[in-house]
């Protein structure tokens, strides 16, 4: 057994229990915060939310791919985190000009693991499926997605680490995905 | 046979000799109402009767981009491609040579192959059971005994009959006949040498997988938008400013690049007068020689330092190859005309034999631009979904083409150039969509 399972804790949410429920609680009020920050595009709170080692990944073509040696629809690290917010902020993303009117729908959510981090802190790897109805110029859109997020308890405060957002037709041509998913 | 088929024409193009989807024929698209001047009808963008006719005049007749040899490497290796809306298996033989395939059985017309990708010797047809070899050949039926005297030979995977390759970038005819691909491309085929100059091993890899980006939107708004050196200081200010690039100057007024019209719908533009104003190795990538040290050196190993310099300051082409090749430095996008208003753009990043540390910067920067999510392509996407909405407005009509007319010239082989945000591309490609709408 590789050494970092052997530190994590099982802990995916099942009736027989396993995780605190303050702290699933916890957990699915910041996943439903950052839902709504991206559908009302409050970009800058959004990219608050984000550690400075932080990778927001939207693969292509499969689950599982290397990001490092194929294509993915995003594949951002904290710094292109930030260009992709300050072209949403710069009022000429024209795509995004009237922006998208957007409703995410987050369930489902499970917390599979739980791991001591460096410093003191807790990292919990986390599961969820995701609808997100789409309405723009174009027409109206649904995107479907398995996310997987990787949040850092630092002292109570919980920021985003990895978020991982497989799209149910990541394998098909996609219309322009241009708001925050 | 029934009474339909025994009267179609010797002159269908073999995909409907072959039982493939029959096109109703066309009747003539009347150009002169629609085509005069510098101005281009809004309608021929928008029409479902263009679109059908742009099927069989064009897509299933011209040369078409369909793959890279990269993508099939080994013997019976596969790849699931396309011409325009048509399904084509790429397949690479026992043998070594590359087939491109119809994805139908010729019993009842059901798809063969249903993988992305993967390595086969045969392709099974799940209904009944037929197998087929990779170069299309039946080998074999299920219960032969029904089919007693029956010549297989005639019962093989549709196929484009034409295959031809370039530097490893395979085309395909769906006409029996035509040009050679090297009569197709011309002059442009000296862009297809640069782009693999840039490779120590003097050869391309498309092996990063694609980005499926779709838009409402007829495909001639992308090939046009390829090459329109208009659109990017006001289309992409936003990600030029927030990137800080240097890459806005290009397109500006002052601009000393140049488009230029190769002839047979091919355009470019050609940056390289401005990469030889700033003389520094790896400026068109934003970049330094310094930085990609080991590239550096393969570079100079190959090609000696003079011409590995020259290599490094031009950079890689920006070209059109029509209907649907499209380079752009550091990617590779293949249009793809589904119906008059959809159409996919696949995209990867270039990647070079013998060049790693660069490959992994053109993958970072390929993501970033380009795709569903690109700082680039969305933004392009957007307009072409817009001036699809836009030309079905009923006035004025037409769309105006004529930028830059009055400094149109010749360059010393004989291609037609002007600057750099000029419209000389779009003309082409319209004198040459005309050629080939009007051909018997």
């Amino acid at each position: 057994m590789p050494a970092a399972a052997q530190v994590a804790v099982a802990a995916r949410t099942c009736p027989s229990g396993g995780v605190d429920p303050a702290l699933q609680r916890r957990l699915e009020a910041f996943i439903h915060h950052e839902a709504r920050l991206q559908d009302e595009h409050d970009y800058a709170a959004w990219e608050e939310l984000w550690t400075d080692d932080a990778i927001y990944w939207v693969p292509a073509n499969a689950d599982d791919i290397d990001p490092e040696r194929e294509m993915s629809i995003i594949y951002d690290n904290r710094s292109r985190i930030g260009v992709r917010v300050r072209q949403l902020l710069s009022g000429k993303r024209f795509t995004q000009e009237p922006a998208s009117r957007l409703r995410h729908l987050v369930t489902n959510i499970e917390i599979d693991t739980v791991t001591p981090g460096a410093g003191g802190t807790v990292e919990y790897a986390i599961g969820c499926n995701v609808l997100v109805f789409e309405s723009n110029t174009r027409g109206e859109t649904l995107w479907g997605a398995r996310t997987e997020y990787r949040l850092r308890d630092s002292g109570g405060d919980l920021r985003m680490v990895r978020k991982k957002v497989a799209l149910v037709n990541l394998d098909r041509p996609l219309f322009t995905l241009s708001f925050l998913i | 046979m029934s009474a339909a088929q025994s009267t179609m024409p010797p002159t269908m193009p073999p995909i409907m000799q072959g039982g493939g989807p029959a096109l109703a024929p066309q009747p003539a698209i009347d150009l002169d109402s629609r085509l005069r001047d510098d101005h281009v009808h809004g309608s021929l963008y928008s029409d479902p009767a263009v679109f059908a006719a742009e099927l069989e005049k064009i897509w299933y007749r011209t040369w078409v981009y369909v793959g890279h040899e990269s993508e099939v490497p080994q013997p019976d290796d596969f790849v699931m491609k396309s011409i325009g809306p048509q399904p084509v298996i790429m397949t690479r033989d026992r043998a070594g040579k590359v087939h491109l395939l119809l994805n139908r059985c010729p019993h009842r017309g059901n798809q063969v192959c249903m993988t992305p990708k993967g390595n086969a010797r045969t392709f099974t047809c799940p209904f009944h059971k037929w197998t087929f070899a990779n170069d299309g050949k039946l080998t074999a039926f299920a219960f032969p005994d029904g089919y007693e005297g029956q010549d297989m030979g005639a019962l093989g995977l549709g196929r484009v009959p034409r295959v031809e390759s370039y530097r490893g970038f395979v085309f395909g005819s769906l006409a029996a006949e035509g040009p050679s691909l090297a009569a197709h491309l011309g002059g442009a085929a000296q862009t297809l040498d640069r782009v693999c100059d840039a490779s120590p091993e003097g050869e391309v890899d498309l092996t990063a997988g694609f980005l499926q980006h779709r838009v409402k939107a007829n495909w001639k708004f992308v090939l046009e938008n390829e090459t329109d050196g208009y659109h990017p200081a006001f289309v992409h200010a936003s990600i030029f400013n927030v990137a800080e690039s240097g890459i806005g100057a290009l397109y500006g007024p002052r601009s000393t690049a140049l488009t230029r019209d190769f002839g047979n719908g091919h355009t470019e533009l050609d940056l390289r007068p401005e990469f030889r104003r700033l003389d520094k190795p790896m400026g068109w990538f934003g970049t330094t020689a310094e930085r990609l040290p080991d590239y550096t050196a393969r570079m100079e190993a190959a090609y000696g330092p003079e011409r590995a310099r020259r290599i490094m300051v031009d950079g890689v082409p920006h070209v059109m190859i029509f209907p649907n090749l499209f380079i752009a430095e550091i990617q590779v996008f293949v249009l793809q005309a589904r119906a008059v208003d959809d159409t996919v753009q696949h995209v990867t990043a270039l990647q070079y034999k013998g060049a790693p540390d660069l490959n992994r910067r053109l993958r970072q920067q390929t993501m970033g631009s380009v795709g569903p999510a690109g700082f680039l392509l969305a933004d392009d996407s957007e307009m072409y979904e817009r001036t699809h909405r836009g030309v079905q407005s009923l006035q004025p009509e037409w769309l105006f083409l004529g930028r830059g007319r009055h400094r149109e010239r010749l360059d010393e082989d004989g291609h037609m150039v002007a600057h750099a945000t000029d419209e000389v591309p779009s003309r082409g490609i319209w004198r040459h969509w005309r050629s080939l709408m009007e051909a018997a």
